[in-house]
């Protein structure tokens, strides 16, 4: 199954509707906890990324019985060096938004934390394309 | 340490009376974790969902819901009668009411033996500090209200192991005043502890426990039932009354613990206390999205007011907090305050004051299995394009939503809806005979004919 949901770039109280409903749907799946917990922060790191430095963007989520495939898609400012992003405590953010307890630079390795497979992909001033995979086990309880 | 069977047999507090319950949708949507259905004209509860939380109990209009107790006479099988009671009950009374009178009433009820069920908070906090210490989750939740317990193994399943394992002062009460007669002479079996209970969630708590641990206690009666009996006693011209035994060791501390923040002001580090279980729901919704590790505590409490908002608590709760707050400043000048603590080791802490596993109980998969699982998903999401999203709760469930999954698990079916009946009369899917059918099978075959025993009819009341 999949579904789509859409992310305005700027809007930090939205942050987490995406995560929050595919957490929902993990449930209802049956998905084994501590691997519905690492999709759901992942995709919440990916959703703040959006919101914080894009103009807007769109979460795609694929689920089958082997794997839960997430792709966040962003109209922005793309990213210039990828390898320095991903270290930890390298950001961009501006000052306000770190004021709001974001841009702490933990977001992309955050994601790969909590992510088996992530590829990040992008063209400076167009943006960026994130892929997130993580292997599903159902909940044996 | 007796280790209960199975966490299946699940308990509950809230029964639904049939005979009052007259088919409403007031307590279907006031559940917070969608565990009531109409079926034949009557509200039903599904018990893998519910958490005793009583907010039925406040929605229903005709008070159908009840609070199941032990029967006072169950106390006089044993010769020591000791009953718990939490200092809630006190905060209800006027303050012109000494406690010593509450006390003999309860003595003239035929208790033997009255202890606070708050004597053992230095135990928690003990406890509890060791418990933080060895775990590394963040943040860390309290124990104390059974009914945030429940609703975090059925809605929040990821949160489970947050949960601080150690047992809330009803439990540690009543194993310690167990051991203490026991260490006077009384054998096990002439010992009867009862609590007196402000909630249902702490009833399911006693009979079923989450912890796998048996409980100490033997009987729980609720303080409603306490209140007016009390009330009654000091009516009377009261002949004088032996007081029944008592240690007097509540403390400041003791008397603010089951109020909101009565936890969090005792914890190091960063701490947060949340009331209504509305609040609480939205809280663990984001910390279950974000990972807010940063909190070390969480005071949970599913009612306003913590205790003092109860549902069986009769007294006004803004007034309750009021007065115990006052009385807690009283204790707090006292010289000593801070010494009010049992002092010996009957206890021990390390042997009693935990809880063993907690076991998620997630209630919202479509299916064990996950091929079958996404195929319901994926019918689902078909059905909700076309049910109304009024969530009118006509079909007897408490939304669209809610409606749908039940119709994926074959627990309903799409025509339950009343808007879906006619579009399918509209297709002659269904005549109009059938589908009144399916509505009486629903709220019952009475139910839409003329009453005016409602509420705002004619002969409301009567």
């Amino acid at each position: 199954m999949q579904f789509r949901h859409k992310i305005a770039g700027g809007d930090f109280s939205k942050a987490g509707n995406a995560a929050s409903s595919v957490k929902k749907v993990l449930n209802q799946l049956n998905v084994d906890h501590s691997i519905a917990k690492r999709i759901v922060i992942a995709l919440y790191e990916g959703e703040v990324n959006v919101v914080a430095h894009a103009y807007s963007g769109v979460v795609d989520v694929q689920i089958d019985e082997k794997q839960i495939k997430i792709i966040i898609t962003d109209k922005g400012p793309g990213i210039a060096d990828i390898e320095q992003a991903m270290k930890e405590g390298f950001s961009t953010a501006s000052q306000q938004v770190r004021e709001m307890g974001f841009g702490a630079g933990m977001g992309l390795a955050n994601m790969q934390k909590n992510s088996d497979f992530m590829n990040i992909s992008s063209v400076p001033g167009e943006g960026t394309v994130v892929e997130l995979i993580n292997n599903v086990r159902p909940y044996e309880g | 340490m007796k280790v209960k069977g199975s966490q299946r047999d699940f308990h509950h507090a809230l029964i639904v009376d049939k005979d009052l319950c007259f088919g409403c949708t007031h307590c279907v949507t006031a559940c917070p974790t969608q565990a009531i259905r109409v079926k034949q004209g009557k509200a039903s509860i599904i018990v893998n969902r519910c958490v005793d939380c009583g907010e039925c109990y406040k929605a229903c209009p005709v008070s159908a819901i009840s609070v199941e107790q032990d029967d006072l006479e169950m106390i006089f099988r044993f010769p020591v009668r000791v009953i718990l009671i939490p200092s809630v009950l006190i905060g209800q009374f006027p303050r012109k009411i000494m406690t010593s009178s509450i006390y003999r009433a309860l003595k003239e009820l035929g208790f033997t033996h009255v202890y606070e069920v708050e004597n053992t908070v230095d135990l928690v906090l003990e406890a509890t500090k060791q418990y933080m210490h060895d775990r590394k989750e963040r943040p860390m939740i309290s124990s104390y209200c059974p009914a945030i317990v429940r609703l975090i193994q059925v809605k929040f399943p990821t949160l489970v192991n947050n949960i601080i394992r150690v047992n809330p002062p009803i439990d540690m009460s009543s194993r310690y005043y167990r051991e203490k007669l026991k260490a006077s002479g009384y054998s096990d079996k002439e010992i009867g502890i009862f609590y007196a209970t402000p909630c249902a969630a702490k009833i399911a708590a006693v009979k079923s426990p989450v912890g796998e641990i048996e409980s100490a206690v033997n009987g729980v009666i609720n303080i409603n039932f306490l209140y007016n009996r009390i009330l009654k006693y000091l009516q009377r011209k009261y002949t004088e009354t032996e007081p029944p035994q008592t240690d007097d060791l509540l403390s400041s501390r003791g008397i603010l613990w089951s109020l909101t923040r009565g936890e969090v002001v005792h914890s190091n580090g960063r701490a947060l206390a949340i009331d209504g279980i509305k609040n609480v729901n939205e809280f663990l919704e984001n910390i279950e999205n974000e990972k807010l590790d940063n909190i070390d505590f969480l005071e949970l409490r599913a009612c306003d007011e913590s205790c003092a908002g109860g549902i069986l608590i009769s007294g006004n709760r803004f007034l309750t907090v009021e007065r115990l707050k006052n009385l807690a400043e009283e204790y707090k000048v006292r010289e000593d305050d801070k010494n009010r603590k049992l002092s010996d080791d009957t206890l021990d802490i390390n042997e009693y004051g935990y809880w063993g596993n907690i076991e998620p109980r997630p209630m919202g998969k479509l299916d064990e299995d996950i091929h079958t699982a996404l195929k319901k998903m994926d019918r689902k999401r078909r059905l909700m394009c076309f049910l109304p999203g009024f969530d009118c709760a006509a079909c007897g469930a408490p939304d669209c939503q809610t409606l749908a999954d039940d119709v994926v698990r074959g627990d309903a079916q799409l025509s339950h809806c009343i808007f879906m009946q006619q579009q399918m009369i509209k297709q002659n899917l269904l005549n109009s005979g059938h589908a009144l059918r399916i509505t009486e099978t629903i709220w019952g075959k009475e139910r839409l004919n003329k009453n005016c025993n409602k509420i705002g009819a004619e002969d409301e009341n009567s």
